[in-house]
């Protein structure tokens, strides 16, 4: 075998190899639409969190800005603390809204942002004020089962 | 120029745990010479070879090279040592990955920084002394076993050593080559004021070129002598072994007790 | 019969004292061959020789298999998610497959057997040609020369191998579903994309085929430099090169897993 052969073998053979690994990278993965270099934190407190785990999508209108990375029990006001990594193209309002939400009947639960009105914006490592817990389907049986008595005892 | 001693080997023994493989040794090389070590098969001639090349460490006495001592070298100054030094194979041991070229250019290109033409200029000397200069880009599969061996010696001269160890240089070779072998180690040993030190059991031919041997058998030293002193000697194990003969101190049956009563035939009829 | 019981303990004992002392041994050539890599680094046209005979030329078995491991990955995918209506998900299902277990681990078995048995088969018919003492006997380090180089070519060569796999494997897999069954191409690619994440499943995939990779390359060679140096001691070691090997990448796989993937979804 000749040296020159071999070596344009093995260059091409590097080549493609490295060509795999950024399309797996940008094509197959997410590195094109998510970058943990630039994004800032941000932290809700939330009553309840369901099924919601860590590396869920955080969602502004459909369209995912970041990824929940921390879910801890706040052990003073014992609600559940998540944070969220946002990327830093997308900047929220300071009185923006963020809920738990399902995707789908039995999809995965993901974090929804509404954005406010507020003049300023949410900076690194604040806190999201308002926040709506996931909605527990036993909690919602158990409320429709409720109203439904109450309602079979006025008649 | 007086012939002084390369090798000096004295009191030396080797073991491989309880077994004992060389007891005993004395010997001195003295240089420019060719000295074969003779013996049957298993009577410690490569182990020999692998102490003089350091490969191995002895129980006790020593190997002395130009007046050092083998094991007591450094590892850097047994390697420094051992450019000095080369050994051809029994089989040759060409590296098959390589072609015959670069396997005659492999220590230049390992432990020089010639220039590239320089070591072909040089390849193709070494080539030429062999007498195959125009084999040189055929690779190690397409040579026959005489070619090969020769390839080997090419490669074993490339940096000019002072010592050249043969391990059963005329080992499954045709007559022709084997003659062939037999003259260049002789050629250039005198050519290139080398020492050769050629193991192998093949008596005729290598009584033909060597100028001293040594016989070695079950570890000791039996018998050395020139080439006439060998031939003339009436030593019951020499006379064996120069003239092939089936039975005498190396006997033909292994071990064994009595044949009849191994048979049972002692108490057969009783 | 207490005569019996000690023999056999002695022979427990034995194999146990043997068993470490290889173990030892072997773990001792590794770090030499680490420490001996100098020269390959040094002349890295050594290296780029042994990245064509591993690399190279275990291409096509690992872009035929890849694109039949993506393919049937796509066809029961399918089967089983349209059940549920989910069948817009096969693309995440095969992504998700390959990316994090059957790229690197299919790809190193098979670049085990592959490359790994002839790395052990070469080094080993070197060794029963006499070539090692020859290049000893010429003050070449065989470590240096032989065994650090296609160490290295090994452990460079399996991450691009196993990244080859996993892309013509999600490939097999958009064949199959999008191509021929129908599921839409929108929602392949862009399930895929929002489930496969970079630093957990890309990265983590990456990772464990350069952990294979070293424990592949370095039995391989450790078998090849330690065989008997006969035409059954080659064969033999080239045999346990493929059998260990094997066993350290499933296991290995484990507990990399474990590691990589606890407490989550």
């Amino acid at each position: 075998m000749q040296r020159t052969v071999m070596d344009l073998w093995v260059g091409l053979f590097v080549i493609v190899g490295i060509g795999a690994l950024l399309f797996l990278a940008l094509k197959v993965g997410n590195m094109g639409t998510y970058s943990a270099a630039q994004s800032y934190m941000l932290i809700g407190n939330f009553e309840n969190i369901g099924g919601l785990k860590v590396r869920a999508p955080v969602k502004s209108a459909g369209v995912v800005v970041g990824r929940v990375t921390d879910i801890r029990l706040n052990t003073e006001t014992f609600d559940a603390a998540v944070t969220m990594s946002i990327d830093s193209r997308y900047q929220f309002p300071k009185d923006t809204f963020a809920s738990i939400l399902t995707a789908g009947l039995l999809g995965e639960q993901y974090i929804g942002l509404a954005a406010g009105g507020d003049e300023t914006s949410l900076k690194e490592g604040d806190k999201i004020m308002k926040t709506n817990s996931a909605i527990v389907l036993e909690d919602l049986i158990g409320r429709f089962l409720f109203n439904k008595a109450a309602e079979g005892d006025k008649d | 120029m007086t012939p002084e001693a390369l090798v000096e080997i004295k009191g030396l023994n080797f073991s491989y745990g309880e077994r004992s493989i060389l007891k005993g040794i004395n010997m001195t090389m003295l240089r420019g010479k060719v000295i074969a070590i003779m013996g049957g098969s298993g009577s410690g001639k490569t182990t020999l070879l692998r102490l003089i090349g350091g490969a191995v460490t002895p129980s006790s006495g020593y190997v002395k090279i130009a007046g050092k001592v083998v094991h007591e070298l450094k590892r850097d100054d047994l390697f420094r040592m051992r450019r000095k030094m080369s050994m051809l194979f029994q089989f040759g041991a060409l590296f098959t990955d390589l072609s015959v070229f670069d396997n005659v250019a492999f220590q230049m290109r390992e432990h020089t920084d010639l220039p590239e033409p320089m070591i072909r200029d040089l390849v193709l000397m070494k080539l030429q002394a062999v007498g195959l200069r125009g084999a040189h880009d055929l690779m190690p599969a397409q040579l026959s076993g005489g070619m090969a061996r020769r390839v080997a010696l090419a490669r074993s001269i490339a940096l000019d050593p002072v010592l050249i160890m043969y391990d059963e240089p005329f080992t499954g070779l045709d007559p022709i080559s084997l003659s062939v072998i037999g003259n260049l180690i002789r050629r250039l040993t005198d050519a290139l004021g080398m020492t050769s030190l050629v193991v192998t059991h093949d008596v005729q031919e290598s009584l033909k070129i060597v100028d001293y041997v040594y016989f070695i058998s079950e570890g000791v030293i039996a018998a050395h002598g020139t080439p006439a002193e060998v031939r003339g000697s009436v030593a019951p194990f020499v006379h064996q072994f120069v003239h092939g003969e089936e039975d005498g101190p190396v006997s033909f049956h292994y071990p064994a007790e009595a044949y009849a009563s191994d048979l049972k035939l002692e108490t057969g009829f009783a | 019969m207490p005569r019996r019981i000690v023999i056999g303990i002695r022979g427990v004992g034995h194999r146990v004292i043997d068993s470490i002392w290889r173990l030892g041994y072997a773990s001792r050539f590794f770090l030499l061959t680490l420490l001996k890599s100098g020269t390959s680094l040094r002349r890295f046209g050594l290296v780029i020789r042994e990245l064509y005979f591993t690399g190279v030329l275990s291409l096509i078995i690992i872009l035929v298999s890849g694109l039949f491991v993506g393919m049937v990955l796509g066809l029961q995918g399918y089967e089983t998610l349209q059940k549920y209506g989910a069948e817009s998900a096969v693309g995440t299902l095969v992504a998700l497959s390959l990316v994090r277990e059957l790229g690197p681990v299919v790809a190193a078995l098979l670049f085990a057997s592959r490359a790994g048995s002839a790395i052990t088969a070469e080094i080993g018919l070197m060794k029963a040609t006499e070539q090692l003492a020859a290049m000893e006997m010429m003050a070449v380090d065989p470590i240096a020369r032989v065994v650090a180089p296609r160490f290295w070519a090994g452990v460079i060569s399996m991450p691009f191998l196993a990244a080859l796999f996993s892309t013509i494997g999600v490939f097999g897999g958009y064949l199959v579903a999008v191509v021929v069954i129908g599921v839409d191409e929108g929602s392949f690619w862009s399930q895929m994309q929002n489930a496969v994440d970079f630093r957990y499943d890309i990265v983590n995939g990456i990772i464990k085929t350069c952990v294979f990779g070293v424990a592949v390359t370095a039995i391989a060679v450790f078998e090849g430099y330690d065989a008997s140096p006969t035409a059954e001691g080659v064969s033999g070691a080239t045999t346990r090169t493929v059998v260990t090997s094997s066993l350290a990448i499933l296991g290995l796989d484990f507990v990399l897993t474990s590691f990589m993937f606890r407490g989550m979804s």
